[in-house]
């Protein structure tokens, strides 16, 4: 049985955060990039809960990972909602294609 | 007094400016002007007689500082006093200006009627009485100077009057321009006297003339400084060899001549040199004495020849004036002064008569034309004769006492130096004087008319131009100077009214006879009359046969006269042909003028045209070099400007271009993108600021 310390932690966060990344990244689909950076966020609070749990800083790492799972709650909300409008707008959710700020 | 003076100084100034600006509008304005004129000679007459005889002895003046200009670095203490002077001889010459010129107003008022510029005519003759006035009254140089400047400037307005005639304009011109060569000698030694003494008042200068204080220390400095001060008086008075301008100066209305080509404005010169008397030297008397002898005798001898009723008249009054001129240098000091007014009178009249007899012939000038006016012309007649008779001399007029007087001075100087030539020239001069004035008068009055169409038509002339003829005419007599007919030094004005001048210039440069005998009883300056008893009685011996020869002379010249053209008993033709040079050399002027033309006009001439071609070619070519260079040098500052300049901004433009076009790939507005740039930058900036 292998003892599972801080490293190994840290090495699934660094996994999850690639994949957001790349999900970020590749997706074409608007709500595929927003789970991308669910991914992102959640990696985040591994890592928090991994250095509260190895580190001596008391609550305050659980603290901030009960934030930001609210705030990606939140987060999630308006980007959909922001999601549907661009949808009703352009009739479909693709980002490669919603370059109206670049002129 | 002092009052009344400024008064009749400033009288024909208002006349001057009110004639000038209502002139326009106010047809009659004329009679104001006369009427201050009338003013003002009674004004004069005030002062002469008051003066005269209350204050026979006394010099009057007021001062006040005009200019202050307080401790002047080399100079000193500086103040300029302008001021007012009156001793006898200018309260004297104020009667003779004031009287001439309320009559030649009178007279004008007739002469000119009709003239489109009538009142601007009597506002020119109130600012030459204005101007005159000031030159007489004035008690430093300096005003002296200014109201010399201001006769000539009206008499500049008054000869071309008429300047739609281009001789007029021209003789304008002419006489300005004479008079300034005049004027500048005069304002040398007017500067010189400035520099030494720091005061343009005649008494201060003279003061410390007589305390031994001379120009640069030499008598030789005063002797010059007299010398171009006098300048201005040869210009003024038409004296040899700037005299070219009188006879000219006839092209302006009649009136004018008789008022200040003949009468006043010319005897300015002789009373400047009567005012600085005091400072003349010997060697300075000696050659104003030459030049009055040379203007005497040589426009006497032009006078003989010429057939303008003016131009004669002209070249006596330069002769006239040489004789004053001549007086003063031989120091017959006081004939001097008493010919100016004689002459004054006299000469007046016979313009005033020339200007009567060319008014009636309606403008014919040329006595060739004339002839047999007695009967037609009574009165201007019998006035030009008694002028005439005392102008030649003639015993019982005021011409022969005063011109006696100075022939006699003459002789007596010659006798005391032995320069006979100047006697010789005067009673030589008298003679011809005689002998032109005969002719004039024998020519225009007596005889058949020779030009019977304007003889029909003349006709005497009015009560205003007559009256001041007559007036003129009687003052020619000499019960108005002297009780005795023959010998005028015991009359009034010799003995009472003119005073024998006072000397200030230092007695080693004076003449023997003029420094007084006894030295030990005359202090410097004094009242004392400081001619010598030598002089008196050489002027005394000498007087009687010099009266003699003087009236033989002038009765030789009278008889020639009848000879040649009343009795015809000499062909005039016939001599003229014998003496065909002669006659052409005095009929075109001795070749003054051209003389004048070849040398100083045509030189200033052919020095402004090189000037000019200096101007053009050398100055023209510098400042077009420089032109040149300028330009050359800008074209090259400017394809500076062009290619490194502009090339230099041109490739930051194009550099600030290429870098956008670069960096505007970057710019795609996929969020996909950015992130990917965001990923790859923090991964750099990982590896730079990496602590592992």
């Amino acid at each position: 049985m292998i003892h599972a310390g801080l490293t190994h932690f840290l090495i699934i966060s660094v996994a999850l955060f690639s994949l957001g990344i790349y999900g970020v990244i590749t997706r074409k689909n608007a709500v595929m990039v927003l789970m991308g950076i669910e991914l992102i966020l959640n990696s985040a609070n591994i890592n928090f809960i991994a250095f509260a749990r190895f580190g001596n800083f008391g609550l305050q790492g659980q603290i901030f990972a009960l934030f930001i799972i609210v705030l990606a709650a939140a987060e999630a909300a308006i980007a959909l909602a922001i999601v549907l409008n661009i949808y009703k707008n352009l009739s479909n959710i693709n980002v490669d294609e919603m370059d109206s700020l670049k002129d | 007094m002092i009052n009344i003076a400024v008064i009749i100084l400033f009288l024909p100034f208002l006349g001057f400016v009110v004639t000038l600006l209502l002139g326009s509008k106010i047809k009659k304005i004329y009679y104001f002007e006369n009427f201050v004129l009338f003013l003002g000679l009674a004004g004069s007459i005030i002062i002469a007689f008051v003066k005269l005889n209350s204050f026979n002895a006394a010099t009057i003046t007021s001062e006040f500082t005009w200019i202050d200009l307080g401790n002047t670095p080399i100079m000193g203490e500086i103040k300029i006093n302008l001021g007012i002077l009156i001793d006898n001889i200018s309260a004297l010459m104020m009667v003779v200006v004031m009287l001439i010129s309320f009559l030649v107003h009178i007279f004008s008022i007739e002469y000119m009627r009709g003239d489109p510029r009538y009142n601007r005519y009597f506002a020119y003759l109130g600012l030459f009485t204005f101007s005159m006035s000031g030159i007489v009254l004035t008690h430093n140089i300096l005003m002296m100077y200014i109201f010399w400047e201001l006769v000539g400037v009206s008499s500049y307005l008054l000869i071309g009057f008429w300047f739609e005639k281009k001789s007029a304009a021209d003789a304008g011109k002419k006489a300005f321009i004479v008079n300034r060569i005049g004027d500048i000698g005069m304002f040398i030694g007017i500067l010189i006297l400035f520099t030494t003494y720091h005061t343009f008042t005649f008494d201060d200068i003279f003061q410390q003339i007589s305390q031994g204080h001379l120009p640069f220390d030499s008598g030789f400095w005063l002797t010059i400084t007299g010398l171009l001060i006098f300048a201005g008086a040869v210009g003024k008075s038409a004296q040899v060899p700037l005299h070219v301008w009188l006879p000219d100066a006839m092209e302006g209305p009649t009136p004018v001549s008789a008022l200040i080509h003949a009468a006043t404005m010319v005897a300015a010169g002789v009373y400047l040199v009567v005012r600085i008397f005091g400072i003349l030297t010997a060697d300075s008397m000696l050659i104003i004495a030459i030049v009055g002898a040379l203007s005497a005798f040589i426009p006497a001898t032009i006078a003989l020849t010429q057939n303008d009723i003016k131009r004669v008249l002209a070249y006596s009054t330069v002769s006239q004036l040489g004789y004053m001129i001549m007086a003063l240098g031989v120091g017959a000091f006081k004939f001097a002064f008493f010919h100016l007014i004689t002459h004054a009178f006299f000469k007046a009249c016979l313009f005033l008569g020339s200007g009567s007899v060319i008014h009636a012939m309606h403008h014919e000038q040329d006595i060739r034309n004339m002839g047999g006016l007695r009967k037609k012309m009574p009165i201007t007649y019998y006035t030009f004769l008694i002028a005439s008779v005392a102008i030649s001399g003639v015993p019982l007029t005021s011409g022969f006492l005063s011109k006696d007087g100075i022939l006699a001075g003459s002789y007596a100087f010659a006798n005391l130096t032995g320069h006979y030539l100047f006697p010789i020239v005067g009673f030589f001069v008298a003679m011809l004087t005689a002998f032109y004035m005969f002719r004039l008068i024998i020519l225009t009055f007596h005889g058949e008319p020779r030009n019977k169409e304007k003889y029909e038509h003349a006709h005497e002339s009015k009560f205003t131009m007559a009256m001041p003829l007559v007036v003129l005419s009687v003052l020619s007599i000499f019960f108005w100077y002297t009780p005795n007919p023959v010998n005028p030094e015991n009359g009034w004005v010799l003995s009472d009214w003119i005073k024998a001048p006072q000397l200030y210039a230092p007695e080693n440069t004076r003449y023997e006879f003029m420094v007084p005998d006894e030295h030990t009883n005359v202090q410097p300056g004094s009242e004392e009359i400081m001619y010598s008893e030598t002089y008196a009685e050489a002027m005394h011996t000498i007087h009687i046969p010099a009266m003699i020869l003087s009236l033989l002379l002038a009765g030789l010249g009278i008889l020639l006269a009848y000879l040649f053209y009343q009795w015809k008993k000499i062909d005039v033709g016939k001599l003229v042909d014998k003496f065909k040079r002669l006659y052409n050399f005095s009929l075109n002027k001795w070749y003054f003028d051209e003389a004048y033309d070849a040398t100083a006009v045509n030189g200033t001439l052919r020095l402004s045209r090189l000037l000019g071609k200096f101007d053009s070619t050398i100055v023209d070519g510098i400042v077009n070099g420089t032109a040149f260079v300028t330009k050359g040098f800008s074209t090259f500052i400017g394809k500076f400007d062009n290619v490194v300049v502009d090339g230099l901004v041109n490739f930051m433009a194009y550099l600030s271009g290429f870098i956008g076009l670069v960096f505007r790939r970057f710019q795609t507005g996929k969020v996909q993108t950015y992130l990917v740039f965001v990923l790859v930058s923090v991964v750099i900036l990982l590896f730079i600021f990496k602590s592992f």
